[in-house]
């Protein structure tokens, strides 16, 4: 193709943008209500499973040794301990660092004075956190089978909720993503469809006159694909523009409830918004168009 | 692999042998459709000849035209146009094939929103004509067929008349060796409609095949051109200087 049929196809592509204004203008309007809805349900269920994550990542399991067994083996068992999928991260409590940190609290800022020894002596433990929560009885029960270890403190309660509540919402959300994202490729796809359908004669007519497929198709694609990223493009600033408002308002609404309510950052979110958005709306504008033109091109 | 100066070659060897149109033995059915729209046509036309397709309603005029065109193949037999067999054309030297065939019809189907000059630009656009090139060609067209000074008009604003002189001078901007008119006087009146016909005429005497498909006895008997007359799907005449006698 020469640089000059490029730029007619390209010049061709916006001014059917322009003559077909009305249709553009409910193209682009149809794609971004459904791109919109998609944006504020990911940004709902991310945050929602952010805030999840961070109070499972809260979640420990405490592992206490016997008496007999040296700081040596302990640090050994916890180099294990850190080798293991599930875990995050482990911490060392010696039996000076718990008292110091309970001791004040439990008798004032001379607990050294009150208690010469110290009371917590073999409270000694590994602190042990998770990364799959989901994961904690095989790691407790590959702990306890350790004979060294005297005691295994954990709440199973609180980590099959936590699992059984995330994996719950993964499984609606994944649900729910696939129906709004089935939903909105239907109407752009509809949509692109109809407004080359009702310009079915000039691709007849540019057939007629020896056009190639190329040519004939191209302007509507370029039509299609602009339509397409201006529709994702408007939710996408939508989101941007709102979503630290919204965070705010949440923050100062529930104060209360801040240490809990920690949300993702505006950059993360639209780092998975802006491709998909993008993909889906130019992806769906080309197909779209490049389909329904192909229709017309039997000529 | 033959190339393309070969194929040329043995191109014009087949327009000599069986003209520049040649049908041979052509039918052509249509799906769910029980009588054939052509029925075992033969048929063949010379380079530079002047011919009337007529017929009434359903007489196979219009699957004629498309055959010729390639937007139908045969059911059975062979359609030779310019040296090409049409059954044998890939889908992609169809629009190649179309570029040496001028097309005009009843409702000249113009791009409505664009200008004359771009109407008629959009012919040599599609064959990247450079646009220096372009600039001359169009004009040019534009004063054969006496709308030189229409150029920038859209193409909405003008008469019936006008718009098909719009429709011939894209068909002709890049010089075709055939011109097929599908009935391209059934929506003027009768003044706007010679002066059609004599543009066709002036444009056959300047060497092109043209191929008028009509029902207006009128312009055929006044024209005293080969006549090729057709009834149900078959050839019924075919006269030099023919007449047509309209059964409607």
């Amino acid at each position: 193709m020469k640089i000059r049929t490029f730029f007619y196809t390209l010049s061709q592509g916006i001014r059917n943008l322009f003559k077909n204004g009305w249709y553009s203008l409910a193209s682009i309007a149809t794609i971004s209500a459904c791109l919109f809805l998609f944006c504020i349900f990911y940004s709902v269920v991310a945050n929602l499973r952010f805030v999840l994550n961070n109070v499972e990542q809260g979640i420990s399991v405490q592992c206490f040794f016997n008496e007999d067994v040296t700081e040596e083996r302990i640090l050994e068992i916890r180099k294990e301990v850190e080798n293991r999928v599930e875990v995050s991260r482990v911490i060392y409590h010696t039996d000076e660092e718990i008292w110091a940190s309970f001791g004040p609290e439990y008798a004032g800022e001379d607990y050294l004075d009150v208690f010469p020894e110290n009371p917590l002596a073999g409270e000694h433990n590994l602190e042990i956190f998770l990364s799959d929560v989901s994961m904690q009885s095989t790691l407790v029960t590959w702990l306890s089978s350790m004979s060294e270890v005297r005691k295994v403190n954990y709440s199973e309660v609180t980590a099959s909720t936590l699992s059984g509540v995330n994996m719950i919402i993964a499984y609606i959300s994944i649900g729910i993503i696939v129906i709004l994202l089935a939903v909105s490729i239907f109407l752009i796809n509809n949509t692109v469809r109809v407004g080359i359908a009702v310009r079915a004669e000039e691709i007849n007519i540019m057939k007629y006159v020896g056009a190639t497929d190329f040519f004939a198709r191209a302007p509507f694609v370029l039509e299609g694909m602009i339509i397409g990223a201006l529709g994702a493009a408007i939710p996408l600033a939508l989101t941007y523009n709102l979503y630290d408002y919204v965070l705010d308002y949440i923050n100062g609404r529930f104060s209360v409830l801040s240490s809990i309510l920690t949300f993702l950052s505006l950059d993360q979110v639209i780092s998975v918004l802006l491709p998909v958005c993008m993909i889906v709306g130019v992806g769906i504008g080309f197909i779209g168009s490049f389909v329904t033109a192909h229709k017309h091109l039997r000529v | 692999m033959a190339s393309k100066q070969t194929k040329a070659l043995r191109r014009q060897e087949t327009i000599a042998e069986r003209g520049i149109i040649a049908l041979n033995k052509v039918s052509m059915s249509y799906q769910g459709d029980g009588a054939p729209a052509l029925d075992d046509v033969t048929l063949r036309i010379d380079p530079g000849e002047f011919v009337f397709v007529v017929g009434d309603s359903g007489s196979g005029k219009t699957t004629l035209i498309k055959l010729l065109l390639r937007e139908l193949v045969p059911t059975s037999g062979d359609v030779c146009v310019m040296g090409y067999n049409t059954k044998k054309l890939r889908h992609r030297q169809i629009p190649e094939f179309r570029r040496n065939i001028g097309v005009v019809f009843q409702d000249f189907r113009l791009l409505k929103d664009r200008n004359v000059y771009e109407n008629v630009a959009f012919a040599q656009r599609i064959i990247e004509v450079p646009t220096r090139e372009m600039k001359k060609n169009v004009p040019g067209i534009l004063s054969m067929v006496g709308l030189a000074g229409r150029y920038r008009y859209n193409v909405t604003d003008l008469s019936g008349g006008e718009q098909q002189r719009v429709a011939l001078a894209r068909a002709l901007v890049n010089k075709p060796e055939i011109l097929l008119a599908d009935e391209p006087t059934g929506n003027l009146d009768p003044n706007n409609a010679w002066e059609i016909m004599d543009l066709l005429e002036e444009i056959n005497e300047q060497g092109t095949t043209v191929i008028v498909v009509t029902h207006n006895p009128e312009i055929v008997n006044a024209m005293k051109k080969r006549v090729i007359a057709m009834r149900k799907g078959i050839i019924v005449s075919d006269e030099e200087e023919g007449t047509y006698v309209n059964e409607d």
